[in-house]
């Protein structure tokens, strides 16, 4: 099959606007008796919901939270990027655009990425209306900082709370729409499937988590904004409860899943500091602006990390990339890490960790700040404690969540930190108009593949999920509504409703009757290992083989040996995890089959037969230039579509930081 | 908002309370500076003078409805939220660490409030009707420096009188910056400034109730 | 730190659904190392739970588990998220607490918010707080340049503190009235701040005070342990402005 991505034609900064000058419009009148189900309330939901709501249209949310503001877009800690040169640094939306092609080592398209850049200032006016409290500078003006893969300053930040302040602006909204009526709000349901009928997606099934039924609900156009799969490895810094169930069940429908290997490892995560561990948790990126990554020269060494001098320390991401030093992008900053720790210069008990380290930070503010105050012969010590306020003012609410997890004072000893699964760039293959390839199924956010490539950078993901909600779907979904205004609401009674509750209904059965022996939370920490061991930082064939197959038997023994206790009809959380983990399992297979049979290395994608003599990943432009789409075609069956990528304007080459 | 919907929301009833016990507030005022006159020791003669002053202006009549109906209002709506509040919350708790995180009295308002308004009705039976009656039916002469002093030393006048000084104490410790924080006067700058006075408030006047009954009891004053 | 094992007793609060009565009960976990989350502490015992087969795993709300989704809520040992000041159950570690101790976990009790089952609490009533005028409107698209209008920092900064609420509930878990006041007047706060929030700022709060009012919370008497057992240590000063916004919008109004 061949991909249409819709690009519209012109040239690259004309593309929006002339697809917006001749979309397809629907009257007002028309909107009122069309109806959208949102999937998800993160940022992509609540503002795709909170935007069509305000055009008229009828909208359904569903989220399996007990509140939309719950969604895991509230965990983003550092930013939100936006063309806006407001620091006079010489941004562009150009430049944004480039950063963040080459940010994703050329395996994003060029349309999508350019639009992304042009309405990222849009974000910001926006949220700034909405009442989100961003940082600013005396003067009353918005603040900015620096993040990975960049060399401006066009990072909007709230403290470490960005997602979180962005959320509750996209939520606020969303209550609005909700009060007037324009939108009607499904928390703690979980939508177990995409009904399609006439190969248009019509709606869905959910189930009420609270009471375990199922209900069907119609949409002439159906919106998945779902997040990101990380969880498939158990541990990540994903929510516990964020899954790939919606996105799966749509793929299984004929939506074809875009580049499922390339997962985003997130190089500054506090270590996982045993078998309990649960979930891993992030250190913003935004740490990276002051604080410096080493580890000791010497193998094995047991000193306090204090006691290391200056000159035995290896502070490896300024020695190997001098240009961006310790702000390189996030998946060279994840592998350096790794290195080391293989090569046996990890610190920490369980030796897989690297310092990130404040000391010379505090210095350097403290002297600052004896500068700014115009103090006299000032001690070590007073420098000292300056030099931790200001640091405490900057990042205190991380350095604290730090504390709190490790029992370690960040201000004393310097942070220790290991890579983690964070961001999964893979998703439902998506067009330009951000629709999947079933007619009426669209995915936005996290959720689709579209627009950081290989590797996404910092601060680049509530951009998008942002992007994608207020600004591109109210504009693309007319598109395809226009053609939809004479289509009734289809009674949900109708037998393909009827037959896709009943399937749902019988693989729940066929779930609570299996009476196994083992938890469900025991397989996904295997399957959470398998990945982790052969499809996580580096990856090789014989691994990636290895893993089909295992994965393969832990499906089949999952479906004859897994213990879920409760019932059906009744809040049953442990039954509503096995659902999810059924479907990371068959995720985790397709992942594996994208990262085998894409033999290059790109971005988040290491593979270790495609390197450099220093180890760099080397991508292979000639056969891999493509958006490896999957289209689901039975049990471990799919097959590979593949969408061509054309570089117009950004000539490709070797990803250089150094 | 309608304008019957302020005093029926519960921050209306809450400001209601404020503003009720910041005016009995002042009223403690008056009433602790004249009752300090006693510790003139002039055998009751400026404390007489004062009282009777008090029990004879026209303008402190009309003011002392206005007494008794702030009165009744902050009993009034301080009852109401309590059995409001109490109904918020039907499954109680089994284990409730209430000292991590308020101090008890904030939380024994009621308790407290309840204590006060026991001691109130003893004090106007033995007082101020014994007043209203000399003033207004026997017209006997007054001499209300005398009969304060032959009720203090009765140990078992003088006891529920320091009950009732003491559960003042720890009622308008937190009434008084509660008060503030209720009308929505809380500043960084003059929010100390004002918890400093309530606490000092909260320990001289009742402290100064206290002292003129021992000062009695023990005969220090004549 | 130096790390080490322990061996508690639980008093969890079982409750299978809204109808159903509960009680607190016993369970025994053993082998709990100080690195633990709390919450981790419980997936021990579920797990143990589900292995036993005789009771059904304690349903407990749960998501990010790192401390800002608002989702966990439990009420342990007398105080909501436990005994660390500024912490969310799922940031709170077992570090905490000491081999042999008896840990008491109930959920948020308020009329409010009614149990569903166990632990988990409906908090939807937040919700429709939020709904009744807990934004600014503005539709996608009309914002003017995001520094047309200059917020002075301290403004900005009194804003951020409180719109860092997560709504968790912990302000009216802890309220002995199960008052919402500390959520409310974050919200309001936050919008009453900022000049965007101005034009609204009157109609919002009336009308969300009579929604908390409607939704059967209790009022505030002033004991500050909203303040002292939030997560995210919003300032009973939000209080005070709400107090403050409400009376003047009050008298303001032309209703």
């Amino acid at each position: 099959m061949t991909l249409n991505s819709k690009i519209p034609a012109g040239p690259i900064e004309k593309k929006w606007e002339d697809y917006k000058g001749h979309v397809k419009l629907v009257n007002p009148a028309n909107k009122r008796k069309l109806e959208i189900i949102i999937v998800g309330t993160g940022l992509a939901g609540a503002s795709a919901a909170a935007s069509l709501g305000e055009l008229g249209y009828k909208v359904k949310t569903f989220c399996f939270q007990d509140s939309p503001r719950r969604a895991h877009s509230i965990a983003a800690q550092g930013g939100i990027n936006a063309a806006k040169n407001y620091q006079n640094d010489g941004d562009s939306v150009y430049r944004l655009f480039y950063d963040t092609i080459k940010g994703g080592d050329y395996r994003a398209r060029e349309g999508n990425v350019h639009r992304l850049a042009e309405v990222s200032t849009n974000i910001i006016d926006q949220c700034v209306a909405q009442g989100v409290p961003f940082a600013r500078e005396y003067g009353g003006l918005l603040s900015n900082r620096s993040f990975g893969g960049t060399q401006v300053q066009r990072t909007f930040y709230a403290a470490g709370q960005t997602g979180q302040q962005l959320l509750l602006g996209a939520y606020s909204a969303l209550e609005r729409q909700i009060a007037l009526g324009n939108v009607t709000q499904y928390s703690r349901h979980e939508m177990l499937d995409v009904v399609t009928i006439d190969g248009k997606a019509r709606g869905i099934i959910a189930k009420n988590l609270v009471t375990g039924e199922l209900e069907r609900h119609f949409g002439h156009a159906v919106l998945l904004c779902t997040g990101g799969y990380g969880n498939v490895f158990y541990l990540s810094t994903n929510a516990m409860g964020s899954n790939v169930t919606a996105a799966w069940k749509a793929h299984k429908k004929g939506a074809f899943f875009g580049n499922p290997c390339f997962t985003q490892i997130h190089p500054t995560c506090i270590p996982v500091s045993g078998d309990h561990q649960s979930k891993l948790t992030l250190m913003s990126e935004s740490l990276r602006n002051d604080g410096r990554i080493w580890v000791p020269k010497k193998q094995g060494d047991t000193r306090k990390p204090n006691e290391i001098p200056e000159e035995e320390r290896d502070y490896y991401l300024e020695r190997r990339y001098p240009a961006f030093g310790n702000l390189v992008p996030r998946d060279v900053a994840s592998r350096a890490a790794k290195e080391r720790c293989d090569a046996g210069f990890g610190v920490g008990a369980s030796k897989m960790a690297v310092y990130l380290d404040y000391a010379d930070a505090i210095q350097r503010y403290g002297k600052i700040e004896v500068g700014k105050q115009g103090l006299d012969n000032v001690s070590k010590e007073k420098i000292i404690e300056l030099g931790k306020a200001v640091v405490k003012e900057k990042y205190g609410n991380l350095l604290d969540m730090y504390s709190k997890i490790t029992g370690e004072n960040p201000y004393e000893v310097p942070m220790r930190i290991y890579p983690a699964v964070h961001y999964t760039m893979g998703g439902l293959w998506v067009d330009y108009e951000l629709m999947t390839s079933v007619p009426g199924l669209y995915a936005l956010g996290e959720a689709n593949f579209s627009d950081h490539g290989a590797n996404r950078l910092g601060a680049s993901a509530l951009m998008q999920g942002l992007a994608d909600g207020y600004f591109v779907i109210p504009y693309t979904i007319g598109n395809y509504l226009a053609d939809e205004i004479a289509v009734k609401p289809i009674p949900t009674d109708s037998p393909e409703f009827l037959a896709a509750e009943k399937a749902t209904a019988d693989r729940i059965n066929t779930l609570m009757n299996i009476k196994g022996t083992k938890s469900v939370e025991s397989f996904h920490k295997r399957l959470g290992k398998i990945m982790w061991d052969k499809c996580g930082m580096a990856r090789n064939a014989e691994g990636l083989k290895e893993a089909i197959t295992e994965i393969q038997a832990l499906k089949k023994e999952f479906w004859s040996d897994v213990k879920i206790p409760g019932d059906i009809n009744s809040f049953n959380p442990e039954l509503d995890k096995a659902g999810r983990v059924a479907d990371f399992i068959e995720l985790g297979e397709l992942m594996c089959k994208d990262a085998l049979d894409r033999n290059e290395s790109c971005g988040g994608h290491f593979r270790e037969e495609s390197q450099t003599e220093e180890g760099e990943a080397l991508r292979d432009d000639e056969h891999y230039k493509y958006v490896a789409a999957w289209e689901f075609k039975g049990e471990s069956d799919w097959q590979l579509n593949k969408e061509e990528l054309i570089y117009e304007n950004i000539k490709i080459a070797a990803r250089s930081y150094k | 908002m309608a304008k019957e919907a302020f005093f029926t929301s519960s921050i209306g009833r809450k400001l209601l309370v404020g503003l009720t016990g910041l005016f009995l507030i002042s009223f403690l005022v008056v009433h602790v500076g004249i009752n300090s006159t006693i510790l003139i020791n002039d055998n009751g003669e400026t404390f007489n003078t004062a009282a009777y002053f008090m029990s004879h202006n026209w303008v402190i009549r009309v003011m002392e409805i206005g007494l008794l109906a702030g009165l009744l209002i902050h009993i009034a709506m301080t009852l109401k939220l309590y059995f409001d509040n109490k109904a918020k919350r039907p499954v109680a708790y089994a284990v409730i660490d209430g000292k991590a995180n308020s101090k008890w009295y904030s939380r024994s308002m009621a308790l407290l409030g309840t204590l006060l308004l026991i001691f109130l009705v003893l004090h106007m039976s033995d007082f101020w009707l014994h007043t209203k009656k000399a003033v207004y039916i026997t017209h006997e002469n007054e001499n209300p420096f005398e009969e304060v002093k032959e009720a203090m030393t009765k140990w078992y006048i003088l006891i529920p009188y320091l009950l009732g000084f003491f559960s003042l104490g720890f009622h308008l410790l937190h009434g008084f910056p509660s008060a503030f924080q209720t009308l929505g006067l809380n500043h960084k700058k003059y929010t100390p400034m004002i918890n400093a006075a309530g606490t000092a408030f909260s320990v001289v006047v009742p402290g100064l109730f206290g002292a003129i009954a021992l000062a009695l009891y023990f005969g220090l004053v004549k | 730190m130096e790390h080490y094992n322990m061996n508690l007793n639980l008093k969890v609060w079982r409750q299978k659904n809204k109808n159903d009565k509960g009680s607190l009960v016993d369970y025994k976990v053993s082998g709990i190392s100080s690195e633990m989350s709390f919450l981790e502490m419980i997936d021990v015992l579920n797990e143990k739970l589900v292995a036993d087969g005789k009771d059904e795993p304690i349903a407990f709300d749960h998501d990010c588990r790192e401390g800002i989704c608002g989702m966990c809520s439990m009420y342990i040992n007398g105080r909501p998220h436990g005994p660390w000041a500024g912490t969310t159950t799922c940031q709170l570690h077992m570090r905490a607490f000491k081999d042999g101790d008896t840990i008491v976990i109930e959920p948020w009790r308020a009329k409010a918010f009614p149990v569903i089952k166990d632990l988990v609490v409906d908090r939807t009533a937040f919700d429709r707080i939020i709904q009744a005028g807990g934004y600014i409107s503005v539709n996608t698209g009309n914002a003017v340049d995001a520094n047309a209008i200059p917020i002075p920092k301290d403004d900005a900064d009194k804003a951020f503190a409180a719109a860092a609420c997560i709504g968790c509930g912990a302000c009216v878990a802890a309220c002995k009235n199960a008052s919402a006041m500390l959520f409310v007047s974050a919200k309001v706060s936050q919008l009453a701040l900022l000049p965007q929030g101005k034009p609204e700022a009157q109609k919002r709060v009336l009308d969300m005070v009579a929604q908390m009012d409607k939704e059967g919370f209790g009022s505030c008497t002033n004991t500050g342990a909203c303040e002292a057992e939030c997560p995210k240590e919003i300032s009973l000063e939000n209080i005070a402005r709400l107090n403050r916004e409400f009376t003047s919008a009050s008298i303001m109004s032309e209703e």
